[in-house]
């Protein structure tokens, strides 16, 4: 009598291991079949856009939609070229990308990281796309982030402003071109010394999230370094929509200066609600009581209306800027779509040139190629003058721009005004910040 | 003491909303027996009816500007908006001023149609069915009327400003013999909660005075007997969604000024003022207003910084603590009747 060895304990093993191993998403395994991971094989390399299209975000989702696809004509030699007529870089050449025509897929972030991972997966996954842009929040792209690390894939970060994100969460495979919490800091202390005197007592309240923790901590240190005291610091809900009970005590503080740490709907709310309580009419401790938002947009300055004259804030770029990279920007956004372009279309349709120049200038698709040829790399014509993507955080240093809600606008558009350029020498610091502490970027992974 | 009185101003302000979405959702259930989850779509369309309003008044017509030059060089487009041009600059600019009480002229028509279409062309095929179905009805409602409000305005919140006459604030606390700045409070704040009283006190004057009145409260009470009688109650409580919308509508309306409209306001409000009306007792309109106007001073205290500071959080969850003590100790809510939803 012949005796096998295949038992039914051994047969449910083996076949359970050669399921979980079918099961394996794609993603993780494609290092087995190609070079690495959504390596393009035929005519087409397919971009993912991911944007907030619905939820509190989505008019800026879909700013920033309406810029990734002008960046998208412009690399497929559509249009008027943009950007792409004064850029330093001249590796592009309106032929798609290493002679690819450019497509892409959008994704929906929802503004929430779960959604976000979710429909950055199902893009990497089912449409093979080679590099993941957009977002209009720093949980959501510190999510896209980590994701598009662990799947071998390049994130080029829309708007994401926490320190965190090229600070304790960077990656290897992220990179960042919009500025942070810390420059913010950097560039509107000197400014509010200026404008508002160094003897002021201030009072912060700040979105319960990393975005906010991370631009307190930053607001806080630069204005006290010039002479401000921090009174308070109260933590909102992000899911807050009144902020009266938060900024009813603020009067009798002993504050006169009011800092929110606020974005979006949450900041046009709370500065409602500030000017409603007649802040800004008031005299406290002999001074002026004055409105700070450290983070502007121009949707948030529109939403927020008339309240937002005479306060200061800082952007990462604004469609007034007087150099050609801006001017030709604005000019082919502005007649595609006729409105001016928002500072978020502006990062999300540069990081789409940035990826592409940088494919072409590395002559390939493979992620830790491109990663190479972003870091360190010097460049102009993008609008914010000379910048450099710095290799040991990929955060991008330039100039940054201190802002104020305009006094008598003469149209829709016309929210703000630029008060200050910041030099890019006045908002750099050291890789080794304490304020970016904590993570690495790691090894580059392809796949 | 100063701080004290500020957070009671608070809550009354914050409770005001909660009372009058809150009251609107008892009707309903009082009267139809219906769990309306889309009662806060009906808060947000009531806010943006304010908002279409002031669209209208400032309709405009464009003259360019050679002087001054737009986003591409081109003359600027300069909008004047036909008000001032037929009326002059300060009637016609008075007049869309005044927008937001204007569109609570403007809003009641159109939420007793809105609450009416709601009632006769979709809710009245659930009645019958079990809550659940209700709720899963009600809510997909609530999501389709925001998406059309997205759709057709944007998602970034709108500005409706309070007449000029009634912007900024008043310090109460020197009224009071307290320190200058000690007690500031917004004026449309308080005209808020004046707005709401009066509405509140409406509502329960027309239920209690009016011969319609007393015919609701008896169908409420016993629906079948009223019928019985010859009385066409289904056709008075159709009425009472109408009305019940229109006191979110209104609510809605008075609320822009304070945080400006966006299309998911009324998700923001809805879940607190199921509690509301839990807490309060289910289908007790005074129960809901009651338990609006504590629960909004409790979240309001709970959201000072000394309250933050010693138990981080609490703003956030106060309101379901306070839920969960109360129907521990009153499982049917402050002044909740016996029988209602028990069955």
């Amino acid at each position: 009598m012949s005796k096998s060895n295949v038992t039914r304990r051994g047969v449910l093993k083996t076949g359970s291991l050669a399921g979980a191993g079918l099961a394996i998403p794609t993603i993780f395994t494609a290092s087995s079949v190609a070079a690495f991971t959504n390596e393009p094989t035929g005519g087409t390399v397919t971009l993912g856009f991911n944007v907030p299209q619905t939820g509190p975000y989505a008019d800026e989702g879909g700013d920033e939609l309406r810029a990734q696809k002008l960046a998208v004509e412009h690399l497929n030699g559509e249009g008027d070229g943009g950007m792409l007529n004064t850029f330093s870089s001249k590796a592009l050449q309106g032929n798609g990308i290493l002679g690819k025509k450019v497509g892409f897929v959008t994704g929906d972030t929802q503004t929430k990281s779960d959604a976000a991972r979710a429909s950055a997966k199902s893009m990497i996954e089912k449409d093979k796309v080679v590099m993941v842009n957009g977002g209009s929040s720093s949980g959501v792209a510190i999510a896209v982030q980590g994701l598009c690390q662990e799947a071998g894939i390049i994130f080029m970060a829309g708007l994401t402003h926490s320190n965190d994100t090229t600070g304790k969460d960077k990656k290897a495979n992220g990179f960042r071109h919009f500025f942070n919490g810390y420059m913010s800091g950097a560039a509107l202390a000197p400014v509010l010394k200026n404008a508002y005197g160094a003897d002021r007592r201030a009072y912060h309240l700040t979105a319960d999230y990393t975005w906010g923790w991370t631009q307190q901590e930053s607001i806080q240190a630069a204005t006290e370094a010039v002479g401000w005291e921090t009174v308070n610091n109260v933590l909102t809900p992000l899911a807050s929509t009144d902020f009266s009970a938060y900024i009813a005590p603020v009067l009798n503080s002993g504050a006169d200066v009011l800092v929110l740490n606020h974005y979006g709907g949450n900041m046009i709310n709370s500065l409602t609600n500030a000017v409603q309580f007649g802040l800004r009419d008031k005299m406290v401790n002999g001074k002026q009581f004055e409105i700070v938002v450290p983070l502007y947009s121009e949707l948030m300055a529109a939403g927020a209306g008339e309240n937002v004259q005479g306060v200061i804030g800082s952007m990462n770029w604004n469609w007034q800027l007087p150099d050609e990279g801006t001017k030709a920007f604005v000019k082919s956004f502005g007649e595609k779509y006729g409105r001016p372009p928002s500072n978020s279309a502006h990062t999300c349709y540069v990081q789409t040139l940035l990826y592409a120049d940088a494919v072409t200038r590395a002559g390939s698709f493979n992620p830790c190629a491109v990663g190479e040829a972003l870091e360190g790399f010097e460049f102009d014509g993008m609008g914010n003058g000379p910048t450099l993507y710095r290799a040991d955080d990929h955060q991008c240093f330039k100039d940054v721009l201190v802002m104020k809600g305009k006094e008598n606008p003469t149209n829709e558009y016309d929210t703000l005004e630029i008060v200050e350029v910041t030099p890019r020498a006045q908002v750099e610091y050291a890789p080794d910040h304490p304020m970016f502490a904590g993570g690495s970027l790691g090894e580059c992974n392809a796949g | 003491m100063d701080i004290l009185l500020l957070q009671i101003l608070n809550g009354l302000d914050k409770g005001s909303a909660y009372a009058l979405i809150a009251l609107g959702l008892t009707l309903i259930f009082g009267t139809l027996g219906v769990v309306n989850f889309a009662h806060g779509a009906l808060f947000m369309i009531g806010a943006f009816c304010a908002v279409t309003l002031q669209r209208i008044l400032n309709l405009s017509f464009i003259t360019l500007d050679e002087t001054q030059k737009d986003f591409l060089g081109q003359p600027l487009k300069v909008k004047t908006p036909y008000l001032e041009a037929w009326f002059g600059p300060e009637t016609g600019g008075a007049i869309i001023d005044w927008s937001v009480p204007l569109a609570v002229l403007f809003a009641i028509p159109i939420m007793l149609a809105v609450g009416v279409i709601m009632e006769r062309g979709l809710i009245k095929h659930f009645y019958s069915r079990p809550h659940a179905d209700q709720i899963l009805v009600t809510f997909g409602l609530a999501i389709v009327l925001q998406e059309i409000i997205k759709h057709y305005y944007g998602a970034n919140p709108i500005q409706t400003p309070p007449p000029d006459a009634f912007k900024g604030s008043v310090d109460l606390g020197v009224m009071m013999g307290f320190d200058v700045n000690a007690i500031v409070y917004p004026l449309w704040r308080m005209i808020y909660f004046a707005f709401s009283t009066v509405i509140i006190a409406a509502v329960f004057a027309f239920l209690r005075f009016t011969t319609f009145g007393m015919v609701v409260r008896a169908g409420m009470a016993d629906r079948e007997t009223v019928g019985l009688l010859g009385i066409d109650i289904d056709r008075r409580f159709t009425i009472m969604f109408g009305l019940a919308a229109a006191v979110a509508g209104l609510a809605g309306v008075m609320y822009g000024p304070l945080n400006p409209p966006n299309y998911h306001m009324g998700m923001d409000f809805l879940v607190l003022s199921f509690v509301v009306v839990v807490v309060g007792g289910m289908g007790s309109l005074p129960g809901a207003v009651l338990a609006g106007f504590l629960l909004g001073i409790l979240e309001s205290f709970a959201s000072t910084a000394w309250a933050t500071t010693t138990i981080p959080g609490i703003n956030q969850i106060v309101i379901y603590l306070v839920a969960i003590i109360i129907l521990l100790t009153r499982p049917r809510g402050l002044m909740g009747r016996k029988g209602v939803m028990e069955e």
